[in-house]
């Protein structure tokens, strides 16, 4: 008996290994258990007050939820993005800072005209920003689509020239929004005590999973990701299937950088999202999706967003630079795509059913 | 079908279609430089039509010429790297702190340049060709790897003052022939600095090992497709590997070029070169998808890429954001024309078959 529970135990250990959410959980279960020794400290939540005495939680837990979220919205599209098309959009950083120089430009007005009253609401600010980011998603999507570029060497155009376009819009200006209104969905709305953004990344994550929940979106898109052909064949349609991905992905783009613009009141075109793009692309690769494409899961990509930021705020606990930030994350960015590489999984695989196979056939004998 | 073939030499659209769509794509980049430049030359007139011009682009992108060689390389190769922009900036920091605050010399930084790109290579090469992880993920690990080390060794710009270099810095070799006169009618001399010549040696080394070698061909077969590359008898890992080593020892070559251009150290250096890169070889005519491209076409597509960019701003629009906005347009006009062009032969190539066949 003990034998056959070893069995199902080994069974279920190698289904959830084998089950992609687990690289992400992985990493998360080692960077706590790496804080938990180095310093407990660094899960205490406080609640504090701030000036104008509305009750905020502070932390360190905190501020992963926080500032991962906007990553979070983004690997989100970024994750259809790649399963459809298998390519990625290295233009979203590019995006974000052109959504947000819409935002200020109808928030403020024409250049130079702002004196500190809000030209128009904010909704319909969020509206153009939605608009324009979905317009610019789907060049990127047409130029995939139909005209059969790689993803990546078609979305460098955005990429080459979306600061460029943000700077122009707004005529090089940088307009500071003095409204306490649109400081609320980057910091905190008034006696809520848990940070805005990461309620808008919840929300971004419940109606996409129910998108692809209660309609078929999700199969298409595995299906036209997996094999063009035969999903054609089956009568859908690729290209129509791959355009809506990179126009959802113009969506979350817009959101993100609504947020992003909120945070701080106002951009810098050249700074804002700066590499944003290979952060959202490392998020989808550490929730263990495939790079080329096919089969994808939405939860994994958010939770490896999550796991980013994670890192960077422990590498930050430990008093790293941030501009030195990035040598650490590549560090562990590549120890875990070494440990996922199929031919390491297989080679360590086959060493875990070595060291079981003389364990287990000792226990039979006994 | 041999008759068919005997007609088809004499005409010229014909012959079009024989052509390899290397070269189809090698000579679209060379025909838009020529206009282009003709364009620059009658329409704009300042300058244009001096010899130094040309040259000044040379200077000015001869890092980027090694790079994007490189960078070709591995993309006829079927795989990306965007680490060597990051690499760049890796080898001009630590050659700077080497000459500056270690009293090392000049042909010792030289061979740490080369040392860096080549364990980039190295490391990159391995997990891509042998543990077969995405080349994006690797060399964006790469990246942020080389830019983190960056800021490491040190974070404040300075100049380079070690003698030595800054000798070699300002060495300007003469062109004979190709100088002019300036207003008073004295005679300036044409010239080009050093790190032009290694660009250039790199590109033809690369051009002829990719055009006449063994190992040169096998990346094309390999980027064309890995399945019949495999039946063939190549060595497909060993090639990917080699691709990406030879990137990065490119990069590294490069990285010193830069750093002999701009004689000092700043972690935003060459912040984007990466991404110029690629955007240089795909103008010229190199695909993302493997198997196609040329080091010609690539050397035409940096000079198209600093020319227009030098049109834009003598045109008078000289906002920073038209270079940007201009640079993605062009690229944008490339890619749709590539595209267009390729489906529509295929879709020749496949009707003329079916004919052969009937």
């Amino acid at each position: 008996m003990t034998a056959k529970t070893t069995v199902k135990s080994g069974s279920f250990l190698s289904g959830l290994l084998r089950h992609q959410i687990v690289i992400p959980l992985a990493a998360i279960l080692l960077l706590t258990l790496f804080n938990l020794i180095a310093d407990p400290s660094f899960f205490r939540i406080k609640l504090g007050m701030t000036n104008a005495g509305n009750p905020v939680l502070t932390g360190n837990l905190i501020t992963i939820l926080d500032s991962g979220s906007e990553l979070a919205i983004l690997a989100i599209g970024m994750t259809l993005v790649t399963a459809a098309s298998g390519g990625q959009d290295i233009s979203v950083g590019a995006a974000i800072a052109i959504s947000g120089s819409v935002i200020l430009r109808i928030l403020c007005g024409p250049p130079g005209a702002y004196s500190g009253e809000l030209q128009a609401p904010i909704f319909v600010a969020f509206l153009a920003a939605c608009a324009v980011s979905m317009i610019f998603g789907a060049f990127n999507g047409s130029l995939v689509a139909f005209f059969r570029i790689q993803p990546m060497v078609a979305t460098l155009i955005l990429f080459t020239a979306g600061r460029s376009i943000a700077a122009w819009i707004n005529n090089n200006k940088l307009p500071i929004i003095s409204d306490d209104r649109f400081s609320y969905y980057g910091g905190y709305l008034p006696g809520v005590p848990i940070p805005t953004p990461f309620f808008i990344a919840v929300i971004c994550f419940v109606i996409t999973w129910a998108i692809l929940k209660f309609t078929n979106l999700g199969l298409y898109v595995q299906s036209v990701g997996i094999n063009e052909k035969t999903s054609r064949l089956n009568g859908l349609n690729p290209e129509l299937i791959k355009f809506a991905t990179y126009v959802l992905l113009g969506l979350c783009v817009a959101v993100s950088g609504f947020i992003k613009v909120s945070r701080v009141s106002t951009l810098n075109y050249s700074v804002i999202a700066k590499d944003i793009e290979m952060d959202a692309i490392l998020a989808v690769a550490l929730g263990g999706n495939a790079l080329s494409g096919g089969k994808f899961s939405m939860s994994a990509s958010v939770l490896g967003a999550y796991v980013l930021q994670y890192l960077t705020t422990t590498l930050y606990k430990f008093h790293v630079k941030p501009e030195s930030l990035s040598a650490y994350k590549a560090v562990v960015v590549i120890l875990l795509v070494i440990l996922s590489a199929p031919a390491v999984r297989e080679k360590l695989s086959s060493l875990v059913k070595k060291l079981h196979s003389p364990a287990s056939s000792a226990g039979q004998s006994a | 079908m041999s008759n068919t073939a005997l007609q088809g030499r004499g005409k010229p659209q014909l012959r079009l279609r024989n052509m390899t769509d290397t070269n189809l794509l090698t000579m679209i980049t060379i025909i838009v430089f020529v206009v282009m430049y003709l364009f620059a030359v009658i329409v704009l007139k300042k300058g244009f039509l001096k010899p130094q011009m040309l040259l000044n682009i040379l200077n000015e992108n001869a890092a980027l010429i090694i790079l994007s060689c490189g960078m070709s390389l591995v993309m006829i190769t079927g795989g990306i790297d965007i680490s060597v922009g990051g690499v760049t900036a890796l080898v001009c920091t630590a050659c700077a702190v080497y000459l500056d605050k270690q009293g090392g010399n000049v042909p010792m930084a030289i061979l740490l340049a080369v040392g860096i790109g080549l364990a980039f290579g190295l490391v990159q090469g391995y997990l891509v060709a042998y543990l077969e992880i995405q080349p994006f993920i690797v060399t964006l690990a790469g990246m942020f790897f080389a830019r983190g080390m960056t800021t490491i060794i040190n974070t404040d710009p300075f100049n380079v003052a070690h003698p030595g270099f800054v000798a070699l810095k300002g060495t300007r070799i003469t062109v004979p022939f190709l100088g002019s006169y300036n207003k008073h009618g004295n005679y300036i001399s044409a010239y080009i600095e050093i790190g032009v010549i290694v660009a250039l040696l790199a590109a033809a080394v690369l051009f002829l090992v990719l055009k006449w070698t063994k190992t040169g061909r096998s990346f094309y077969a390999v980027g064309g497709n890995r399945q019949s590359a495999l039946m063939l008898g190549v060595n497909v890992r060993r090639t990917v590997f080699l691709s990406h080593l030879f990137c990065g020892l490119l990069a590294g070559i490069g990285g010193f070029v830069y750093f002999m251009h701009v004689g000092s150290c700043a972690p935003s250096h060459a912040s984007g070169a990466e991404m110029n890169a690629i955007a240089s070889s795909i103008i010229g005519g190199t695909m993302l998808t493997g198997g196609v491209g040329n080091i010609i076409g690539t050397f035409f597509g940096v000079v198209s890429l600093a020319l227009i960019q030098q049109i834009v701003s003598s045109v008078g629009l000289d906002q920073a954001w038209w270079t940007g906005i201009t640079v993605a347009a062009m690229l944008c006009v490339f890619l749709v024309v590539q595209s267009v062009i390729i489906s529509r032969r295929k879709k020749a190539n496949l009707t003329a078959a079916a004919e052969n066949t009937r």
